[in-house]
């Protein structure tokens, strides 16, 4: 069965992707969306038998690299946070695929798309039933190529294919280190098997690691390389610039990759590895510091966006951050609470713009919309529960998670436990200002465009009911899984696929918090309420006149802090005039100059003729290459005769 | 066991097929036809052939096998051939890259035909001869013999600068063998011998190792080729027919490997343990400078010849990290890089058929024509960028490992190349086959032929089953490798106590 959870995605990939023309689209699509299914189903079971039942799998498939004292396994490790993500990527996975049956109906390409879904769906399974670190990075990788490959699926846009390649690139800087983490942790403990690093993690406390020009602690230089790993796939601050222009994908993918499972990839990796993380405060401050930073920045760049989709993919990184922050306050299992209930209220949120974009026959701009919620009631509907649930309102899946993310921010031995406070909680009001600012330009007001206006309709069932059953996920999740991940019940379900060090009391000390700090969210989330409220229903002219007033600051949030041009300007073409240069000048003037065409050139001078270099030369030189060898023959017969 | 000489049979049973060639008549036409069909047969039966060796290979077995001993040139050299764990799979990769390089010719090489041939199976029987050979004088002889067919292949039937770069070519690989043949002669005669099993356990003196490295180095850094006397292979495969570049890229390049392995590490293990930091140096500049330099190129084989180049910089690093994941690394390395980039070169050679020109920016759009080219084409650049589950990581990774181990410096540069060669593969990859198809003269362009599809076929079923299970190929070097290490292994733990007790 466990091995069935992620090989009937691959299965259905090798389908549609060798057999897609034949068997045509809607085959191709009926095939693909029912082995989701079927692995999402044995997906819920593993998560009842492993998270409740306490049963724990490794299952060995094949040896993969066999090196000297470096042994690789292909093998399938189940245990609690394995199976937490199973249900999530299963789900969202099952659901996109159906949704996407109904979105992308229009395309002639629908063979390919769901293929390259379900290729994504297997990586991404791999990935976190990986049982080594170098599995993880295959499933790392290939959820990486297939997110390339969706990015870019529209592939006659130069701006579909320039964000694909961006992606792909920008997450290599982020491998850079997660290879150089692996490195790291195989000399430090002679293996890269989870189980063998865990059991020797303890030992590595307080060791040094020689590393580029100092020692270090080792256990730090590990988990901060891996880190930056986490950081590219995450979108973390200073690495996030690829996934706001991942949006070029089709919207499915965006919800799927880009919000729900792919992106949060670093956290779980992050968590998965929590035996290092504890070792090292240092690697937590930065973890903390950048998740808390990431939060607060996105959200900031989310509150100008126009276009819908770039608006939630700037919550995502923002969302990001917060789990981020989780991990650096010690809090792994809220991180992952977060990574649960994100990923079903943002994909709802995602799949829901994709009903609206569908409605608006693929217009994206929030300024082209507005006054839709006649036009399609029950995508309205379904987007109000995701904004309430991501804003954090009372008894929906945020209010529990993302609340719970701000209280340990607070409660931890962090060194940046304040900041992460500040910034997460005044990122909860931007978020619920850019989430109904949102609400409001799309559905409310009267609609600006009167012809798109005109023809906007309801999407399809096969549309509308993964938005349903999202929906219901995004008002229950919270409070049925809130005793699991961050009370009582957590020690009994985690066991010991999370490792919280001995002087790690977050999860204690959160629930001694003053009980005014802990409303505070809440105060934050019904003003960003107002605000929106005030700027997008009763007088959209302030934020106009607000834009104006504060030009700069207002340009500097819609330029996204200017990230794109300070990379283009300091890596980008640097590169690229270093390339050029390396190759004139280098490889041309320097040393063929003075090697190759230098001798030439001195032959020519010394004999004073022009050698005329033609066919018929050739065979000289081919001759003197032959009394070359003949005449070291000739000296051997010579000297031995 | 094999009771019959097969390493002989199979060197020298592509020269058969190149007799048979050269002794069919007929108008040119019939002769042409023939001249394909048995240069194509007999690359396969030679493909047969060296299979038979897999079974009777033992992996476990110290020394070499298939040993073959006979008198020549009087007493000095002897014809010695046989084979271990490091020679068979460069043999294998050979044998199997010849009927691609043969059917890759099929149907783009008009003149001369049979000469066309006869040059391909003359160079065949000298790249296997390398592998083989266990005399120093046969081995040069091989070694330089087979630099004539491909210097003829670029000289005659390459590209309109194809003088220059055969010249150049010349001109790089003379420096480097004059140097060699000096060295094999002072080796005889300090040694007595140009046995190479004797020589590996001969031990020259440090001082004379130092220059003998040196030497040997010359020849072995041209041909692999190493920065920063790689500036011939752009030109050369730039110039050379698609099956002069599948053979040069594929087989010829891994010589130089080879021969660190074979010869310098060995015999020379002081020098090579001296000389490390420095091939480490060029290895990382070479990664790096030949990445960036791919990324401003505007002609394909140009593209693939620069990341070539950076991926022997792996190669290298990896030899001379000189512990078990470094050689293991770098051998494997070499088999990968051995037929992805084979097949990246063909994968250029079946436009270039098509539209005859390699320019970058005369393509665009191309898989909505040919998707069957855009898929196969897909898998190849992911090998080339070391996607994990392909065979292009297997050997990135071990080498990068090994390198980290020795010094974190060397590893962390050379990451670096993860980043830059998915920036120039890619950015290869957009530019031909995404975008809009909008030249004119693509809109009716074809996809992969039946022959297209069944050269490509192997290549990228090989690229993905090595690249989930490379268990084949690491347990066949595994031995011979070890038996490396153990040479230089007990050599520097000599040169370590030996400073111990200067102290």
């Amino acid at each position: 069965m466990y091995q069935a959870i992620v090989f009937l995605p691959l299965l259905g990939f090798l389908i549609a992707g060798l057999f897609g023309r034949v068997i045509g689209a809607r085959m191709s699509e009926v095939v693909t969306t029912t082995l989701m299914v079927i692995a999402c189903i044995f997906a819920w079971i593993t998560f009842f038998r492993v998270g409740f039942g306490g049963v724990e799998v490794r299952l060995h498939l094949l040896d993969w690299i066999n090196v000297g004292n470096l042994k690789i396994d292909w093998a399938l490790r189940i245990d609690s946070i394995t199976a937490v993500m199973l249900i999530v990527v299963t789900t969202v996975s099952a659901l996109v695929h159906l949704y996407s049956m109904g979105y992308m109906h229009e395309d002639p390409s629908r063979p390919r798309f769901f293929a390259y879904l379900s290729l994504f769906t297997f990586a991404m399974l791999m990935l976190v039933t990986a049982d080594n670190l170098l599995q993880l990075f295959f499933g790392w990788e290939g959820v990486g190529l297939a997110s390339y490959l969706l990015i870019g699926f529209w592939y006659e846009k130069p701006s579909a294919n320039a964000a694909a390649m961006k992606a792909f690139v920008v997450n290599r800087v982020g491998d850079f280190g997660f290879l150089l983490g692996i490195f790291a942790i195989f000399v430090m403990t002679g293996s890269v098997m989870f189980d063998e690093v865990f059991a020797q993690a303890p030992s590595l406390a307080g060791q040094k690691i020689t590393f580029l020009w100092g020692d270090w602690d080792a256990p730090t230089v590990i988990a901060l390389l891996l880190f930056v790993g986490a950081m590219g796939k995450s979108a973390q601050l200073g690495l996030h610039t690829w996934l706001p222009d991942a949006m070029e994908g089709p919207t499915p993918v965006s919800a799927l990759i880009h919000a729900a499972t792919m992106v949060t990839a670093g956290v779980f990796m992050v968590a998965r590895m929590s035996p290092i993380f504890e070792l090292s405060p240092i690697a937590l401050d930065v973890v903390m510091l950048v998740g808390a930073t990431t939060a607060f920045f996105a959200a900031t760049i989310a509150l100008v966006q126009t276009d819908i989709k770039k608006v939630i993919a700037y919550s995502t990184c923002s969302q990001l951050g917060y789990m981020f922050a989780a991990m650096g306050a010690g809090a792994y299992s809220i991180g992952l609470f977060h990574l649960l209930t994100h990923a079903s209220f943002k994909a709802l949120l995602f799949l829901c713009a994709g009903s609206v974009i569908h409605a608006m026959h693929h217009e994206q701009d929030m300024r082209k919309m507005g006054g839709l919620w006649k036009k399609v009631p029950f995508t309205y509907l379904t987007m109000m529960i995701g904004t309430l649930a991501i804003t954090g309102f009372p008894f929906t899946a945020g209010y529990y998670s993302k609340d719970a993310i701000i209280e340990a921010a607070y409660s931890s031995q962090n060194t940046f436990a304040l900041y992460g406070w500040i910034m997460t909680a005044l990122a909860a009001a931007l978020t619920s200002f850019y989430s109904w600012r949102l609400v409001f330009m799309t559905f409310h007001g009267k609609p600006r465009d009167h012809h798109a206006y005109d023809h906007a309709h309801e999407s399809p069932l096969v549309m509308t009911i993964p938005l349903g059953i999202l929906g219901v996920a995004s008002l229950v999740a919270g409070f049925a899984l809130y005793g699991v991940f961050v009370g009582s019940d957590m020690h009994a379900f985690f066991r010991n696929s999370i490792y919280l060090g001995a002087e790690n009391h977050v999860l204690h000390d959160m629930h001694e918090m003053p009980k005014l700090l802990v409303l505070t969210p809440t105060f934050l989330m019904v003003i960003g309420f107002v605000i929106a409220f005030w700027f997008y229903v009763l007088d959209t002219s302030v934020p106009v006149k607000l834009a104006q007033s504060y030009n700069g600051l207002y340009r500097f949030l819609l330029n996204k802090w200017y990230f794109d041009e300070l990379y283009n300007a300091a890596f980008v073409r640097p590169s690229i005039r270093l390339g050029r240069l390396l190759w004139k000048r280098g490889d041309g003037t320097i040393i063929d100059g003075f090697g190759p065409d230098g001798v030439a050139a001195r032959v020519v001078d010394i004999t004073g003729r022009v050698v005329r270099i033609q066919t018929g030369y050739l065979y000289h030189y081919a001759f003197v290459m032959l009394i070359g060898v003949a005449a070291l023959l000739t000296w051997f017969m010579f000297v031995g005769a | 066991m094999i009771d019959w000489p097969i390493l002989s049979v199979v060197t020298f049973l592509p020269l058969v097929g190149a007799l048979f060639i050269f002794l069919v008549r007929g108008d040119d036409e019939v002769a042409a036809r023939n001249a394909r069909w048995v240069a194509l047969w007999t690359t396969l039966v030679t493909f047969l052939v060296s299979l038979l060796l897999l079974p009777n290979f033992d992996p476990a077995a110290t020394g070499f096998q298939f040993v073959e001993k006979k008198a020549w040139l009087g007493d000095i050299a002897s014809y010695h051939m046989g084979i271990d764990g490091i020679s068979l799979p460069l043999i294998i990769l050979t044998t199997f890259l010849m009927p691609f390089a043969i059917l890759a010719s099929w149907e783009s090489v008009h003149k001369r035909v049979k000469e066309y041939m006869i040059a391909f199976l003359l160079l065949q029987t000298m790249m296997i001869g390398t592998f083989c050979a266990l005399d120093l004088v046969l081995f040069y002889f091989f070694f330089e013999g087979g630099l004539i067919p491909m210097f003829l292949i670029i000289g005659v039937w390459g590209g309109p600068r194809r003088i220059y770069a055969a010249f150049k070519f010349f001109l790089y690989t003379l420096a480097g063998s004059v140097l060699m043949m000096l060295a094999i002669m002072a080796m005889y005669w300090q040694a007595g011998t140009t046995d190479v099993p004797t020589l590996m356990e001969y031990g020259f003196p440090s001082g004379m190792q130092f220059w003998l490295w040196l030497a040997f180095f010359a020849s072995f850094a041209v041909k692999m080729p190493m920065w920063p006397v790689h500036t011939w292979l752009p030109d050369a495969h730039v110039e050379a027919p698609t099956a002069g570049s599948v053979i040069l890229a594929g087989v010829l390049l891994k010589m130089g490997g080879y021969g660190f392995l074979r010869f310098s590490l060995p015999m020379f293990p002081e020098a090579s343990a001296f000389f490390a930091p420095v091939v480490f140096t060029l290895s990382v500049v070479a990664i790096i400078y030949t990445s960036l330099v791919a990324m401003v190129q505007d002609d394909m084989k140009k593209l693939i010849a620069y990341s070539s180049v950076a991926h022997m910089g792996f190669v290298t690093m990896g030899i001379f990290a000189m512990n078990e994941a470094g050689l293991q690394g770098a051998m494997f390395l070499m088999i990968s890089h051995g037929f992805v980039s084979a097949a990246l070169f063909l994968c250029v050679g079946v436009i270039y058929d098509r539209m005859h020109t390699r320019q970058i920016a005369a393509y665009g759009g191309l898989v909505k024509r040919m998707p069957l080219y855009a898929t196969v084409m897909l898998i190849f650049t992911m090998g080339n960028v070391g996607l994990p589950g392909t065979s292009g990581f297997v050997g990135e990774f071990l080498t990068m490992l090994a390198a980290f181990e020795r010094n974190t410096w060397i590893a962390f540069f050379a990451a670096t190349g993860v980043i830059l060669s998915a920036a120039y593969a890619l950015w290869l990859y957009w530019q031909v086959i995404f975008g809009p198809l909008e030249k004119e003269n693509l809109k009716h362009i074809l996809d992969l032929s039946p022959r297209e599809i069944v050269i490509m076929a192997p290549l990228v079923i090989l690229t993905i089953v090595f690249g989930v299970w490379p268990a084949p190929i690491l347990n066949m070097t595994s031995g011979a490798v070890n038996a490396i290490l153990a040479r230089t292994d007990q050599v520097t733990g000599v040169v370590k106590t030996a400073l111990l007790l200067s102290f």
